[in-house]
């Protein structure tokens, strides 16, 4: 079977710029992406934060990252300036004016959000992150050529680079714990070791409706958005907030995966090649229909 | 007049001052090479996980691809439509492609985090046809093997007797002429002579094809970030855009590199060839002006245009100055017929147009909402960018100065074959 119409009208709307405009973003997905509906959530709920970055410790201990004992994460100063994660941290927590500027501040865990439509696996030329069926995107250093093309692709803007490893410098980014959980039947290190109980980790799907009960029943305490419920498709890490979340450090984002476009041309190019035969044809039938023109 | 004209060694000395420039330049670069591979990429570079990628993708290898574009059209143009009045562009285009996509790789070792893995894609164990890198990659392997491959009947007319090693090549005479006397090398050299002859006209098609492929895939590439790139630049159509642009900018590259050729070796420009060719010029501009202006104005994007931001200032320059100003001019037939008013076209589409398009969208027009300073190249990095194009130059120098890649000068004499 060769290309259908409805392959050929894609690349005509992906080709013509109107792809993005489709309305039914939900419909598409990935084929890199095959997921699980008991898939894997984590729900953190902002508004029970108080920055003690335990979690961040947590985090280097399970990874084996450059740490400090626990006593030095109590130190307030870091949240002086915005923080993004590196490749030696891969959650940061930073502090945000609380409602209306006024009262408590917001504490706010950045890590990578493990996508539903990851545009890293989307992007990564060897294949080297995918998208495991029950949730975390998880990375293989040993297929990475270095590229770094997932954190031009990230709309989170979460893998580090090891910029100072001149031998085997690898891109570093959270593993939602996936070796710790699945072998060891513990909690995410970040979630265990929280004193607060601000991330629940459970099916995304449990979680989604228990933060919507959440939110109806403290209507004053939260916005009515759940961060992650639906952005670029949909992420494992969910968000509750009492301030809107642009004020927070997140991303505006839409409901299209961002690899939509992309995909949608590239398999319309590559489905049986068809295109490329197409031009190499007609080129080929060119250079028989002009052989005499030599002056 | 022989219809196809010939085409000779350039006969000049081949150490000049400009080449030690180039020999002097090239040094600097290949110390912060050294640099980067004992010390990583932060030790010469200005990259951090806000802005991961820098010139060495915008200008080396964006740009390096975009500018190889004359290969592929004058191939296109000569070979499959048959205007044989364009031979003798032909093979300094094809050149130009062939070290440019050689040194696009080469920029591709420096950048790469862990360059020893640059073979990965061609194992099909690891391919991800998702990717437009993946696309690129395959594409861009493929088009370096047939640019190679178009390459061979130049280097078989050197060997058979149009070779030329001036000084301080001249020490390779001996062992050359050697080599030539034997009768198995001829052999070969006539086999593949007779096998090229034959099968050409696949690589020529497949060599057009691959270039439209990859030239557009490599728009694609920032569509997968449009919330990080400044609506100036970003469409879904972005990777029409780049294909587009590569058409329209492939005889511009010829005519700019034609009469700088003809300049740095004191011959006069192929006005006879180049003024026709640029006679299609303004339509493949105007092909990329409507779908830009259409696609700005579909958006809305145009909104944008008078921000007086660096990013839209920058769109201006790249747009009004290297678009529609050479757009407009190349319409009167006076410049087209001036050597001077041709030249300063080209140049401007080349470099304005072209070059800085890719810049944009690599690098000015790409915003990480977390970056607390604007990506600035490190003099490490732009060491190594010129480098990389004063190598290329050297190549294009040594390997014209060798082979039969130029056409030979007005009125003069062939030398005898030996």
């Amino acid at each position: 079977m060769g290309i259908n119409r409805r392959d050929l009208f894609k690349l005509a709307l992906a080709g013509g710029g109107a792809a993005v405009l489709d309305p039914s973003p939900n419909v598409w997905s990935s084929t890199a992406a095959p997921l699980d509906p008991d898939r894997w959530g984590m729900l953190v709920d902002t508004t029970r934060c108080i920055g003690c970055r335990n979690c961040e410790w947590a985090c280097k201990e399970q990874n084996q990252l450059p740490s400090a004992p626990l006593a030095q994460f109590s130190d307030a100063a870091v949240f002086e300036s915005l923080r993004r994660p590196d490749p030696t941290s891969y959650t940061v927590v930073n502090r945000f004016a609380g409602p209306d500027g006024a009262g408590r501040p917001v504490y706010v865990k950045v890590q990578c959000m493990h996508c539903d439509h990851p545009a890293c696996v989307s992007v990564c030329l060897v294949g080297a992150f995918h998208k495991e069926a029950i949730g975390p995107v998880e990375y293989d250093a040993w297929k990475c050529m270095g590229c770094r093309y997932c954190m031009v692709a990230c709309p989170f803007q979460i893998p580090a680079y090891e910029y100072a490893n001149a031998f085997n410098p690898v891109v570093r980014k959270c593993t939602f714990c996936f070796e710790r959980v699945t072998r060891e039947g513990k909690l995410p290190a970040c979630a265990h070791i929280c004193p607060e109980e601000v991330m629940t980790f459970g099916r995304r799907s449990d979680l989604l409706k228990a933060a919507r009960e959440r939110i109806a029943r403290h209507p004053k305490k939260y916005i009515p958005h759940i961060y992650g419920e639906h952005e670029i498709g949909g992420t494992a890490w969910l968000y509750l907030a009492s301030v809107p979340f642009e004020q927070l450090g997140f991303p505006v984002l839409g409901h299209t995966p961002v690899n939509k476009v992309n995909e949608t041309v590239q398999h319309a190019i590559f489905k049986h090649f068809v295109p490329p035969i197409a031009l190499y044809s007609f080129l080929g039938a060119m250079m028989w229909i002009h052989r005499d023109q030599d002056e | 007049m022989s219809h196809v004209e010939e085409a000779l060694p350039v006969e000049k000395p081949l150490l000049t001052p400009g080449v030690f420039l180039l020999l002097g330049l090239m040094a600097v670069g290949f110390g912060f090479a050294v640099y980067r591979y004992l010390y990583g990429l932060g030790a010469v570079t200005n990259l951090n996980n806000q802005y991961p990628w820098g010139i060495w993708i915008g200008i080396d290898v964006a740009s390096g691809v975009a500018l190889a574009a004359g290969g592929f059209t004058t191939s296109a143009l000569a070979h499959i439509f048959h205007r044989k009045h364009y031979h003798a562009i032909v093979r300094p285009a094809l050149l130009t492609a062939m070290l440019g996509y050689t040194f696009v790789g080469m920029s591709l070792l420096v950048d790469l985090g862990k360059y020893y893995n640059i073979w990965h894609p061609i194992l099909p164990s690891m391919w991800q046809g998702n990717s437009a890198l993946f696309e690129v990659a395959m594409c861009v392997m493929a088009y370096l093997t047939v640019l190679y491959l178009e390459f061979v009947p130049i280097l078989i007319e050197g060997l058979k007797g149009k070779l030329n090693l001036p000084a301080p090549l001249s020490v390779l005479r001996g062992p050359v002429e050697s080599l030539l006397q034997q009768g198995w090398f001829r052999k070969i050299v006539d086999l593949a002579d007779r096998f090229f002859g034959k099968i050409m006209f696949l690589f020529i098609i497949a060599g057009v094809v691959l270039s439209c492929m990859h030239q557009s895939s490599l728009g694609a590439l920032m569509v997968i970030a449009p919330y990080k790139m400044h609506p100036l630049w970003y469409t879904p159509a972005l990777t029409l855009m780049f294909l587009l642009s590569a058409i329209a900018v492939g005889y511009p590259m010829v005519v700019f590199e034609s009469m700088w050729a003809a300049r740095a070796f004191g011959r006069k420009p192929e006005m006879e060839v180049l003024g026709p060719l640029a006679k299609l010029i303004p339509f493949f501009i105007g092909l990329y002006i409507v779908a830009k202006v259409s696609d700005l104005v579909i958006r809305g994007a145009y909104v944008h245009l008078f921000d007086g931001t660096f990013q839209s200032n920058m769109f201006l320059v790249e747009f009004g100055l290297g678009v529609l100003l050479p757009f407009f001019l190349l319409l009167s037939e006076r410049v087209r017929r001036s050597p001077k008013g041709l030249f300063i076209c080209a140049a401007l589409y080349v470099i304005l147009g072209v070059l800085l398009n890719r810049v944009n969208v690599f690098l000015v027009a790409y915003k990480p909402m977390y970056a607390t300073r604007p990506y600035v190249p490190a003099i490490g990095e732009i060491a190594i960018t010129v480098a990389m194009i004063s190598a290329l130059i050297l190549c294009y120098r040594v390997i014209v100065s060798v082979l039969p890649v130029l056409p030979a000068p007005e009125g003069d004499e062939a030398p005898q074959g030996g």
